[in-house]
């Protein structure tokens, strides 16, 4: 592409999107993109970031610290933590079972994966409370134990586990597909159990899949509302979780203390991923 | 490169791993979808029937096909002007708008419900304005399309983006040398490509505007016959003891996720190479 020379005379570098501008529709089209953009996404986040603090940063952090808000927000995070870890065991082995082998109804296994993403939070909310009850299905099984599951937090880890499935198996379907098969089987010419050949062959390639898997479930657990809440009781400082907290405030119209929340939230979910980043780095480094 | 093919069990392990998997899908998502069905039909058919006959049933269907109707068109412009804007052209801050486009998958329902009552809520930013005009924002329609709009926002854009930037430009560029007009280069050579694509991500779109529950719920108010959706009226129905009322409406929400989940299977098979290739089995 020949240089071009501007109107003074100086020859000035080539763009590189000159040569793609040949085809039109750029100024209606990324203009529709930032008028949606800013109207939907950029200027309603402003105003959650801007309200928490109109009594102060102090108020902002007395809020968080509140007893009843700080007793929730601990539980979205430990029941988020423990539900995608179970997840995390248990997607790995659909994973691989619906990768690896061939069986009858192995298609239907395979969409019905999806049917968290696909069904309405507020449905599988109605349904989970109604098997796990004191009188459902499964609840009245373990109610003979003394054990709750329905209205304490582990109805909430289990609504997350729930919620969560989908996001581990297809994170980690697709690079265990694509995975050499050379690899494997030279471990196992070198006399690799299978254990070993998994732990030390495959385990470190669907590493950074795993982890963004992990990250996504996570944060889709903390701010879960629709499949919990039914499922939880809400029994503030027992199985109350963050997003109820800010429906709560904005009842009261206490909209700084929404906004409080609902960033605290944020920092939770982000703190996670930055740990969950610096974690696939390490492995990285490790040559992992 | 050689990838290992998928084998019949034939080890103990095989078999235990299989059937563990099966346990677990069995328990954690066919028993709620049993349950949805075993409680909608508690009654007896005629019962299950009476639902449909509910007009805080039928309303709050109403609004949530007229939520959805007003969304899906808007969804469905963004999603193809920011894949033409993104993949056809190099712009500064392209990465950064990217990442904007993706935000509203990572947040939680009820902040993409909270942000609008921020800003048209009685004590917003817009509230005061908004009242002395007497215009209803939040607890009526507008404010359920906004939050349904935020939290579908990426459905459309994430299947074109991944597919446009696949397919390239040549036959685009080709178009417009010999003369063809925008909307010709439009409608004869993008739209063709991407239309598994497209209709993908309107069906992903839909079954999320259909069926979200926190973000409505902040916005909504909860008004019966008004500002009641389908997910709504289904959180009411339950927590007034009506099972059968709400889980019968629920059954409605159940067909369209099956539905949703078989025109996507479908696709996925079909038109695997015609879609983003996260989706090609």
């Amino acid at each position: 592409m020949p240089a071009e020379i501007s109107k003074e005379g100086n020859f000035i570098k080539p763009k590189t999107f000159r040569r793609t501008r040949i085809i039109p529709g750029f100024s209606i089209s990324l203009g529709i993109t930032i008028f949606f953009v800013s109207v939907i996404v950029i200027i309603p986040l402003l105003a959650l970031l801007m309200r928490p603090w109109e009594n102060g940063f102090s108020g902002f952090i007395d809020t968080l610290f509140d007893k009843r808000v700080f007793a929730a927000l601990k539980i979205s995070f430990l029941c988020s933590l423990l539900a995608a870890l179970v997840n995390l065991f248990v997607g790995v082995l659909i994973a691989w079972v619906l990768v690896r082998y061939d069986f009858p109804g192995k298609r239907l296994v395979d969409a019905f994966i999806d049917m968290p993403f696909a069904l309405p939070t507020a449905v599988s909310g109605i349904a989970l409370s109604a098997i796990y009850a004191p009188n459902g299905w499964v609840g009245s099984f373990f109610n003979n134990f003394g054990i709750k599951i329905a209205y304490s937090p582990i109805g909430i880890f289990i609504a997350l586990v729930f919620i969560g499935l989908p996001f581990i198996v297809r994170s980690v379907q697709p690079v265990l597909s694509e995975l050499e098969a050379e690899v494997e089987e030279a471990a196992e010419t070198l006399g690799a159990s299978p254990l070993q050949t998994f732990n030390h062959v495959i385990l470190p390639a669907i590493m950074p899949a795993l982890l963004s898997g992990f990250s996504l479930a996570f944060a889709r657990g903390m701010g879960e509302y629709g499949s919990v809440i039914f499922i939880a009781g809400n029994i503030p400082y027992v199985s109350e979780i963050a997003p109820l907290l800010i429906v709560v405030k904005l009842e009261e119209y206490d909209y700084a203390g929404a906004a409080s929340v609902g960033i605290g939230m944020l920092i939770i979910s982000f703190a996670i991923l930055f740990v969950l980043n610096l974690t696939q780095q390490y492995f990285a480094k490790k040559g992992l | 490169m050689r990838r290992k093919a998928a084998k019949r069990p034939e080890k103990l392990t095989d078999y235990t791993l299989i059937i563990f998997a099966f346990f677990w899908m069995a328990l954690i998502i066919f028993l709620p979808l049993m349950s949805v069905l075993f409680n909608a039909f508690k009654g007896g058919l005629p019962k299950y029937l009476e639902t449909f006959a509910d007009p805080d049933a039928m309303d709050a269907l109403k609004l949530t096909l007229l939520v959805t109707a007003i969304v899906l068109p808007l969804n469905i412009i963004f999603g193809i002007a920011s894949a033409w804007a993104i993949t056809r052209f190099e712009f500064v801050g392209k990465t950064i708008l990217l990442s904007i486009i993706d935000l509203p998958f990572s947040l939680s329902p009820v902040i993409s419900g909270l942000v609008w009552v921020l800003m048209f809520g009685a004590q917003g930013w817009f509230g005061e304005f908004l009242q002395a005009h007497d215009i209803d924002v939040i607890y009526a329609l507008p404010g359920i399309v906004l939050a349904t709009l935020l939290v579908t926002l990426p459905f459309v854009a994430r299947e074109l983006i991944p597919l446009m930037d696949d397919n390239g430009t040549d036959e685009e560029v080709a178009a417009v040398t010999l003369g063809a007009s925008g909307w010709d280069v439009f409608f004869r050579i993008t739209l063709p490509n991407i239309k598994w694509a497209l209709l993908y991500g309107v069906l992903l779109c839909m079954a999320r505007a259909m069926g979200e529950f926190g973000a409505v719920s902040v916005v909504s108010g909860h008004i019966r016959g008004l500002t009641n959706t389908l997910p709504l009226h289904i959180e009411v129905a339950y927590n007034e003891y009506n099972t059968i009322g709400a889980f019968g409406a629920a059954t409605i929400l159940v067909g369209l996720a099956f539905v949703t989940l078989a025109i996507k299977t479908i696709l996925e098979w079909r038109y695997a190479d015609e879609l983003s290739a996260q989706h090609r089995h």
